[in-house]
């Protein structure tokens, strides 16, 4: 369609071409002619946030549970900088996400006027891209340009600061038919020679593995059900990253667990006495490379990415191939189908018998308590009164995380919503208000600490006014956990500032938020508490009071490789093991 | 199972690899902020600039080229390409010294101050260097020069003793020998 209409309007109109239904925001002084407009329309639906970094995880929860991208809407200044923390998650996580930022009248800029703030340069280094929409006749384009970038190659955040008079002037709008930004070309095809040298290398392995991240979620559902496919047909084992998790069920035979810094033993002693690594959508980070001069000695490295910028960024490649997850996946499969490979079947039993002595090892194994609550059995138990049903869960940052990553089970794609690359504490719960959102009928589960769940727990607020009836499972144990953790084993147990003197009564704090308060404190009553908060027809807040001394095990201590790791039961020789460069590393 | 000898978590210092000098063509979308972003990737990202130099260069398309120099070592130069191939405004980026056959050229403008045999002696090393007076008062020159970038340095090593007050200098520009384009 083409017509006059104000900027505002174009907004609105752009965000329904995109077929837009939920966009989080706020108001204020510079985005105040959008809102004008978005009041006397029905196509998108605002969803009031209480704080703009909120709305930005609640898009990216949104996003990553569905696929779509996520849509923000905030004023200039405290609007836009509030927003900047989400954003910097985004492109951490490749979440594709569209915010739109108010900004003072153009011929303020540079006034220093009241809430102005630099919004471009400020955001150039935490988005994929950025717009300062300077001319009416630019604004059609850049927010369709904005869609597509945030959504294509390898997605992230993009931004869009629309000056308050640009949003007042009339222009024609018109949905483009192509951008500008030529250069602009992800290439989603892998070169097809280098894919066959993997293959051929895959088929001579004795001792494969296959190391999968985010980007095969990224890739959307299809590159899981390939990832799926070729795995069985391969007979390969198969470990992921923190962000990639359930793109191969967790319950499925050749599955060994999560890999890197609090991954199982069995991923860990795979990845390092592998002789091919096979990593798709993954990027070597540090928290999964351990020491990189010792990380997977023996091995060829076969790489997959859309961002060739991650090939042999840390790690040397022996093969890469830049490409779309699916895309490639889909010629793998097809090549090894064709060609009737097949692995090297004595070779693989014995590398199979090998893994097994390692399972065998039960590295997630901890101490079970009849007193007090052990997290990880909160969390065995919430995934077994949870597994049979339509399930999302989000989480905070810190010993929690680890522990639902390592103690529940994901099935499906998409299903899991953690931040990952940034670590936001307070990710969690605005998260699952967009999770809940896209999927209201499905139960949605923010995994908590109660130190980070305290950084935004203002978007409860949110989820009362909108119905959503979000789980907030927090891991109470009183301390920030990690930090707990480190100091222990690092720090000569001196526990500076990482207690928390002063907790709300949570309980009391959700019913003064309109929403249920439960406590839970001896595990012979959690079973019963769960099944109470699962039915609860409105947002929760489950406060478990959990063992506060517990550690999250194992682990590859700091300056360590990945046949270093330490079980639960070497807890007191952790100490030792770290050395002191050790210490300096995070 | 032995644990190795050194214990960073960290890729090995790059202290321990040849640290190389690449001169990358870059051409650019010409739009606000372009500049920002190349150089707010090198500052972020901790790579260096050894020079820049920006112009418009295809003002049809709004094209402009951006000639880097920088130092690394392989390893952190082939992120640098990468880094900037990411960035959305970017068409190409081209590394001059890989491909061998570029021819690189700097100017710069040298004021040399003084009188007698001094300034004598400048004109005459301006004249052996090819050097241009396009300024002169009675007791200073303004040269021009232009050349590889060693041959800068030289000269202006050689004006140093002689009065040198100042130098401008506009940063490397390169491009390919023969008839292809970049």
């Amino acid at each position: 369609m083409t017509r006059e209409m104000t900027g505002a309007e174009m907004v609105i109109q752009a965000l329904a071409d995109q077929g837009v239904q939920h966009l989080f925001g706020y108001p204020g002084g510079a985005v105040l002619p959008i809102y004008d407009a978005l009041f006397t329309q029905n196509q998108v639906r605002h969803v009031l946030v209480r704080h703009e970094q909120g709305a930005v995880h609640m898009a990216e929860g949104y996003a990553r549970s569905t696929g779509k991208v996520g849509c923000v809407l905030v004023t200039s200044g405290p609007g836009a900088t509030n927003a900047v923390t989400g954003l910097t998650d985004a492109l951490c996580d490749s979440i594709p996400i569209v915010c739109i930022t108010g900004q003072v009248p153009t011929h303020l800029i540079g006034n220093d006027a009241f809430q102005e703030c630099d919004t471009v340069g400020i955001t150039r280094p935490c988005t994929k891209h950025n717009y300062l929409v300077k001319r009416i006749e630019d604004l059609p384009r850049i927010l369709h340009e904005a869609f597509h970038i945030a959504s294509s190659g390898r997605p992230g955040p993009v931004v869009v600061d629309i000056p308050k008079d640009i949003q007042f002037a009339k222009g024609i709008y018109a949905k483009p038919k192509e951008f500008p930004h030529t250069g602009y070309q992800p290439r989603l095809k892998g070169d097809m020679e280098k894919i066959k040298e993997a293959i051929d290398l895959m088929a001579q392995a004795k001792r494969p593995v296959f190391y999968t991240g985010g980007g095969v979620i990224n890739s959307g559902s299809a590159a899981s059900d390939l990832l799926r496919e070729l795995v069985k047909l391969t007979g390969f084992p198969i470990t992921s990253t923190l962000m990639g998790l359930g793109a191969y069920p967790g319950s499925g035979p050749q599955w060994l667990g999560m890999l890197g810094m609090h991954g199982t033993l069995e991923a860990n002693m795979a990845m390092h006495d592998c002789d091919v690594m096979i990593c798709i959508g993954a990027r070597f980070d540090d928290r999964i490379t351990g020491r990189l001069d010792a990380f997977s000695p023996g091995s060829k490295k076969i790489h997959v990415d859309i961002d060739p910028s991650s090939i042999n960024k840390n790690v040397k490649i022996d093969i890469g191939i830049v490409g779309d997850v699916a895309h490639v996946l889909e010629d793998m499969v097809r090549l090894w189908r064709t060609g009737a490979l097949q692995a090297d079947k004595k070779a693989l039993s014995m590398w199979w018998t090998q893994i097994d002595k390692w399972r065998a090892r039960k590295s997630l194994a901890y101490r079970a308590s009849k007193d007090v609550i052990k997290p990880q059995y909160a969390i065995q138990r919430l995934y077994e009164l949870t597994k049979d049903r339509d399930t999302y869960i989000t989480t905070e940052v810190g010993q929690h995380q680890m522990w639902a990553a390592q103690f529940y089970g994901f099935n499906e794609p998409k299903r899991w919503m953690t931040s990952g690359g940034l670590g936001t504490m307070g990710y969690g719960l605005p998260a699952a208000v967009g999770v809940q959102l896209a999927h209201p009928e499905a139960l949605v589960i923010d995994i908590a600490g109660e130190a980070s769940v305290q950084m935004t727990m203002q978007e409860l607020s949110t989820a009362v006014q909108y119905r959503l009836p979000i789980k907030v499972f927090i891991l109470n144990n009183g301390y920030m956990g990690m930090v707990r953790q480190w100091q222990e084993l690092l720090h000569g147990g001196r526990y500076s500032e990482s207690y928390s003197e002063a907790l709300p009564d949570f309980v009391k704090l959700a019913e003064a938020m309109h929403a249920v308060g439960i406590r839970c404190e001896k595990p012979g009553d959690l079973d019963a508490a769960i099944k109470e908060m699962i039915d609860v027809d409105r947002p929760v807040l489950f406060d478990c009071v959990v063992d506060p001394k517990e550690n999250c095990f194992p682990m590859i201590p700091s300056g360590r490789a990945h046949n270093e790791m330490l079980l639960g039961g070497d807890a007191e020789d952790i100490e030792e093991a770290i050395t002191e460069e050790g210490k300096v590393m995070v | 199972m032995n644990a190795p000898a050194t214990t960073s978590h960290y890729p090995s210092a790059p202290t321990a690899q040849r640290i190389e000098t690449h001169t990358l063509s870059v051409l650019v979308d010409n739009e606000p902020g372009v500049l920002a972003r190349v150089i707010g990737l090198f500052s972020g990202r901790g790579y260096n600039i050894e020079s820049l130099t920006v112009s418009e260069t295809e003002h049809q398309q709004h094209l402009s080229l951006i000639t880097i120099v920088t130092t690394g070592t392989p390893m952190v130069i082939e992120q640098i390409k990468n880094q900037l191939d990411r960035l959305v405004p970017i068409h190409r980026v081209v590394d001059m010294t890989l491909a061998g056959n570029s021819i690189e050229r700097e100017l710069a403008m040298v004021k040399v101050k003084g009188k007698g045999e001094n300034r004598v002696e400048a004109l005459r090393l301006a004249d052996a260097f090819r050097a241009r007076v396009i300024d002169a008062t009675t007791e200073s020159f303004v040269f021009e020069i232009t050349g590889k970038s060693d041959k800068i340095e030289q000269f202006i090593g050689l004006m140093l003793p002689l009065g040198l007050v100042e130098v401008a200098r506009t940063g490397i520009a390169a491009i390919r020998r023969g008839p292809e384009a970049l």
